[in-house]
Parts: structure tokens; C-alpha cells; sequence
């Protein structure tokens, strides 16, 4: 196998690396330590140029910049043509991407063309003692873990759960090799067309800064009774969650769920109302120091993973919460 | 418009955490006695997707459903969703594919099929959920592909895509055919009625072997060799739930703010 290093798809957030991309920076210098490789980066972007040296001091020992302007944003047939010349070139063993927008579309893609092996949504990356990458993912919606090696096909890949590793340390002294990529991207070879991009905004705190996450799902009934929950959010200065049912039925954003297929969120204060519990739901929302659950079935899953739980109908436990809450910070 | 429609039967993924069992030697799910498997959530907003071209601009859905024999039942619940006709795909040769084996293998029953002018997956699988077969299968026909969509239009051979991410959406357009995967804000799924539940129970869904569709010999053995699962523990999750209580919800609710102020 010719294969050799680690490369990092880099994100690009605001002008600034991602804090995925530094996290990934992280794991991949230990994975290139151990194996005794290099470590690379690539970042796509009008301005990514600025950012090479910040990946250098994250730990980066070379990093490819790709300046085109059609990867000014994400562009699905542009990043995949782009990172896929990249890899064919120059032959990464191991690659590695952030399990976000971004990454969970790209990286199927590239593996696709790259005919590696690719694990998602990994929890832990590691090597075995044949010095092949080892890939922790939870599957049947968080029931178990399974561990996955790519013997013989490559690049062997990986998409990281954001927050699950610690973010690499920055390093001003350190130092590295900036490359520019040359070639440019066909603009014919761009099949699908971005038409438009709209941002749904979310009054208030942000879900995935919210220090306190009020979470409402099937047993709230309505779009007026998720009302309540907005009140003792707006109370504790938090951000409202939903189920998929819940937003399902329309009672709140899609862009507020919480799970496996929405938003991963870890609050001081996580208050489940109304909500069973189900795996798929609470894999977004482990991370929480408290866990708080009301519901009316005392046997619903929700109390196996809560710190604290009250069992009676939400709408009786709610308002005297609201209201108490409301007493105890004003004092 | 002709539609294919990738659909996978899997374990009930809603079944209590408590029954779900694993044998850790050979790497697999036991199943719990008596839980029916199901299609998998996405792939029937991924059907009801395609419903809805249908709908509007007639046309033609054929489902494929790469598993077991008993893979028949979730091709015949899309037939009576509305879709037209269904194939399973089992041999002895398809079992513990990867996501690639297994895009490989639908990529050959398409082929065998022949017209398109899209293909639906679901996002991602609800049991080992790798979110990966429909953009290698997309990668293997060299067709665009569309991930996430909550909105599918269909126009002059183009179609239209909403896309969802993470903080709204983005408005694309593909050119046809392209495969498109489908994620669950796209709506419920309808639930089979009347004459369709009729049609579907009487229908045969021919079964495909791997000759029957040329998924076979070196070209399957190397699509089979990406990924190998080489363990599958459950992780322990034992948290001590403190019940708070009261003379009324009112009071319980009451001690509880108490407690959890003195936490924040
Ligand atoms: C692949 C896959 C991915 C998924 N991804 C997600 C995801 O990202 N996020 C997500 O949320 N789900 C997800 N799901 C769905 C998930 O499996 C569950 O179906 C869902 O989380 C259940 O939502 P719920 O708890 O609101 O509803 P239910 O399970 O119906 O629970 C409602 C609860 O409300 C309680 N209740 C009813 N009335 C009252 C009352 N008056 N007072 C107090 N309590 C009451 C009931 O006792 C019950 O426990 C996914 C499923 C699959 C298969
Ligand atoms: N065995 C299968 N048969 C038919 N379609 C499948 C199968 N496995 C995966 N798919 C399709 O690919 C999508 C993504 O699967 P996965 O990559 O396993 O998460 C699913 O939602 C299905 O549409």
C-alpha cells in the first residue's frame, strides 16, 4: 500500500477554522505520531490562504489551500471534485472529516470515489497494533457501539462527532509547509445548482449554546401547549428542543429537534417534558450535567437516563415550575 | 417519470432500549420474538417522496429492497403506499455486505432494470445508520446526488431539491436523473388505504438472485471488502433517577425548581 499520512478536511466557519476542524487536527497529529506519518489539512475557500498557518499551529504539518471561489461555500460537486483530485494525488491513508453539514455530505461521496472505507459519526478514533484505524460509532440508534477497520481498502475514513474530543492546542512556534492547490474546478462539472440559501432564524438563544434546553415531544399535544415550555425557557434564559414528532406535527421548527437526526446538545439543564425517552432521541442529548424528566408513565425510558424526575401530567407541573423558577432568580 | 425507490427492511428501531439484545461473538442484533421488522423511517418518506411526484406528474416507482426473503413485506407496504411494482434482492452471497457492497448490489438491480430518471434512498438506515449507500450509489451510476431533501419538484427534466441543514435550507436543482436521499422533515409518511392495501397483498414480489442481476464473482468480493465490523458492544448507561415528589404535581414541581436552583 502506497498510502501514507493523515489528511483533515478542514471547515471553514466565519472566516475562522471550525471548531470541528480543530478538534479533528487534534486527533490526527496523535494518529500521524503513532504511525509516524504526516499530518495535512486541506482548506477550500476564497479565504483560505489566511488560515494556513493557524492549521499549522493546531498541528498541521502541510496544509493544501484551494482558493477557488467556487468553493467560497459549500458546494457538494465542487468540495467532492476538489478533496477527490486531492486524495488521488496525494494518496492519504487516512482521512478525516467533521460529522457536520458538511462533512456528512461530503464524505460518502468521496469514499464513493475514492473507494476507501468509511465509518460515520464516529465517538473515538484509534489504532490497533497493526497500526490500521479503528472506528467507534454508535449504530442501532445509540443501543450499541460497533468498532470498524478497513483492511485492505483506502483511504481508510472517518467523520467525528463534533465535541467529543478535546480541541487541539494552538501553537504559534510550530512549523509547517503551505501549499497551494493548483488546478482549478471545471465549472461544467458542477452538476447541481444552488438556487438559494435561506436561514430559518431562531429567536432568542441559540439551541446549541443554550445553557439550559426545555425539550417538549408527542405528549405535549399541541403547538399552544409548547407554549408553556417556551415561557419557562424564556424563565431560565434557555432555548426550546423538540422530538421529530413533535416537529412532525408542526408544534415546533424542524430546525429544533434534538436526536440522532437533529441537533446534538449538551446544557447544564436538560428538561425532558412530555417525551418517552427513545434512544434516537437522547443520543442528542446525553451530554447534559442534569437530566430532568416529567412525564406521566413512570415506566417511559426517559427516567433510565434522568437525574431528577416528577411523574404526573406536564400541564399540573409546568406552571408551578415557571413560576417557582421565576421567585428563586429574581431573588 | 420513472422512479426507483431504495428501501430497507430493518429491526423496529422503537423498540424499548430494555429488548435490545446483541450477541457480541458473531457481531449481530438479536432479534426480540415477536417484533415484526419494519421499513426503515426514512425510506418510506422516501417512497411517500416519490408518491407525491407521482401524484402531480404520473409516472412509474419501482422499489428495491436489498435483505432477507421477508423483505417482501416492506416492498409490498410501499405498494400499497402507491408505488408500482418491487424487487427483493437476497442470495447467499449478499450477506454482512458494507455500505459499498450494498450500494454495488442496488446499482445492479437498477441497472437490470434499466430507465430512470431518479433515485430515492433514505438519509441514512435507522439500524446501522451509516448515511452512506445512497451518495456511493450515486458515485458508482456517476449521476448528481442530492442529500437531506425536505421538498422534491419535479419540472422540464430538472428537478428542484430543498435541502435541509442546520440552520434552514438551501433551495438546489439537479439535473435528471439524479438520486436524491430523503430526510424525515419532508413529512409524514400516508398510510396505505382501501383498494391499494388490496393490490398489494395480492402481489408477488420476484425475488432476484445475484446471477439474476450479475452482482457477482470478483467484482462482488471486492465491493465487499471496504469495511469489516469488528466488535459490537452495548455501552452501560446507568444513571440513578432521583423522583422528586410532593403532595401535589404543584409542590413536587416546586421542590424541584428548589433543587435544581441550587445546582445552576
Ligand atoms: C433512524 C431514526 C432516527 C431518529 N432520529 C430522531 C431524532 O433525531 N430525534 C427524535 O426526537 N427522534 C428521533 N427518532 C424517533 C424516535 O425513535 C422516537 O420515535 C421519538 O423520539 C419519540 O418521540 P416522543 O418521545 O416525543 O414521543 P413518544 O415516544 O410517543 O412519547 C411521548 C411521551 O409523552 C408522555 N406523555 C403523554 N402525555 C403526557 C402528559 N400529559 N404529561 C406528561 N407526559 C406525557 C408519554 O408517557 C410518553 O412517554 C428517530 C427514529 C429513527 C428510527
Ligand atoms: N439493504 C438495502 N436495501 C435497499 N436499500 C438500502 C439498503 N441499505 C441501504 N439502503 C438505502 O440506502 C439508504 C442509506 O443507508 P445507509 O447508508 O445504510 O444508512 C437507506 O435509507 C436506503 O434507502
Amino acid at each position: 500500500m502506497d498510502n501514507k499520512g493523515v489528511l483533515v478536511c478542514g471547515e471553514i466557519v466565519e472566516g475562522k477554522l471550525a471548531p470541528i476542524t480543530i478538534e479533528l487536527l487534534g486527533v490526527g497529529r496523535k494518529l500521524a505520531d503513532e504511525l509516524g506519518e504526516d499530518l495535512s489539512a486541506l482548506l477550500m475557500g476564497g479565504k483560505a490562504g489566511g488560515l494556513g498557518q493557524e492549521a499549522i499551529a493546531y498541528g498541521a504539518d502541510k496544509v493544501y489551500i484551494a482558493e477557488d471561489s467556487l468553493l467560497d461555500s459549500y458546494n457538494s460537486d465542487a468540495y467532492t471534485q476538489m478533496a477527490a483530485d486531492l486524495c488521488q494525488k496525494e494518496l492519504p491513508s487516512i482521512v478525516l472529516l467533521g460529522h457536520t453539514d458538511i462533512g456528512c455530505d461530503l464524505a460518502p461521496r468521496l469514499n464513493g470515489r475514492l473507494g476507501g472505507g468509511l465509518a460515520m459519526d464516529c465517538l473515538e478514533l484509534s489504532l490497533d497494533s497493526a497500526k490500521m484505524l479503528v472506528s467507534t460509532r454508535p449504530v442501532f440508534g445509540g443501543n450499541a457501539h460497533a468498532t470498524m477497520v478497513s483492511k485492505t481498502a483506502r483511504p481508510q475514513m472517518a467523520t467525528l462527532r463534533p465535541k467529543t474530543v478535546p480541541p487541539a492546542k494552538r501553537d504559534d512556534s510550530r512549523k509547517g509547509e503551505v501549499i497551494p492547490v493548483e488546478g482549478k474546478l471545471d465549472p461544467a462539472a458542477l452538476k447541481v445548482k444552488v438556487v438559494e440559501r435561506i436561514k430559518e432564524e431562531v429567536e432568542g438563544v441559540k439551541l446549541e449554546d443554550a445553557e439550559v434546553v426545555v425539550s417538549g415531544g408527542r405528549g405535549i399535544g399541541s403547538a399552544q401547549s409548547f407554549e408553556m415550555l417556551r415561557e419557562l425557557a424564556s424563565v431560565l434564559g434557555g432555548a426550546v428542543g423538540a422530538t421529530r414528532p413533535a416537529c412532525d406535527e408542526g408544534w415546533a421548527p424542524m430546525t429544533l429537534q434534538i436526536g440522532q437526526t437533529g441537533k446534538v446538545v449538551s446544557p447544564k439543564l436538560y428538561i425532558a417534558v412530555g417525551l418517552s425517552g427513545a434512544i434516537q432521541h437522547i443520543g442528542g442529548c446525553l451530554g447534559s450535567k442534569y437530566i430532568v424528566a416529567i412525564n406521566n408513565d413512570k415506566e417511559a425510558n426517559i427516567f433510565n437516563v434522568a437525574h431528577f424526575g416528577i411523574v404526573a401530567d406536564y400541564k399540573e407541573v409546568l406552571p408551578a415550575l415557571t413560576a417557582k423558577f421565576k421567585e428563586l432568580l429574581s431573588a | 417519470m420513472n422512479i426507483i425507490v431504495c428501501v430497507k427492511q430493518v429491526l423496529d428501531p422503537e423498540i424499548p432500549p430494555a429488548k435490545f439484545k446483541i450477541d457480541p461473538a458473531t457481531k449481530k442484533v438479536i432479534p426480540p420474538p415477536g417484533v415484526p421488522p419494519v421499513i426503515s423511517v426514512f425510506d418510506e418518506r422516501a417512497v411517500e417522496a416519490a408518491c407525491r411526484l407521482k401524484d402531480k406528474q404520473g409516472g412509474k416507482i419501482t422499489v428495491i429492497s436489498l435483505g432477507a426473503a421477508q423483505a417482501a413485506e416492506v416492498v409490498k407496504h410501499t405498494i400499497a403506499m402507491g408505488t408500482d411494482e418491487g424487487f427483493v434482492l437476497q442470495d447467499e452471497a449478499f450477506e454482512d455486505l458494507d455500505s459499498f457492497g450494498i450500494a454495488y448490489v442496488l446499482g445492479k438491480a437498477i441497472e437490470k432494470i434499466g430507465a430512470y430518471d431518479l433515485v430515492l434512498c433514505g438519509r441514512q438506515s435507522a439500524d446501522w445508520g451509516n448515511g452512506q449507500v445512497g451518495s456511493i450509489l450515486a458515485e458508482i451510476m456517476g449521476i448528481p446526488v442530492v442529500t437531506l431533501a425536505c421538498d422534491i419538484e419535479a419540472a422540464d427534466k430538472k428537478l428542484k431539491v430543498k435541502r435541509i441543514v442546520k440552520d434552514g435550507y438551501e433551495v438546489l436543482e439537479a439535473p435528471m436523473p439524479s438520486l436524491i436521499t430523503a430526510s424525515s422533515e419532508l413529512g409524514l409518511p400516508r398510510l396505505p388505504a382501501g383498494m391499494r392495501i388490496m393490490i398489494a397483498a395480492r402481489t408477488q414480489v420476484p425475488v432476484w438472485k445475484a446471477a439474476d442481476i450479475g452482482a457477482q464473482g470478483p467484482e462482488l468480493d471486492k465491493a465487499k471488502a471496504h469495511t469489516e465490523v469488528t466488535g459490537l458492544s452495548v455501552p452501560s448507561r446507568k444513571t440513578e433517577c432521583e423522583m422528586i415528589s410532593g403532595d401535589s404535581p404543584g409542590q413536587a414541581a416546586e421542590n424541584l425548581a428548589a433543587k435544581l436552583a441550587k445546582l445552576l
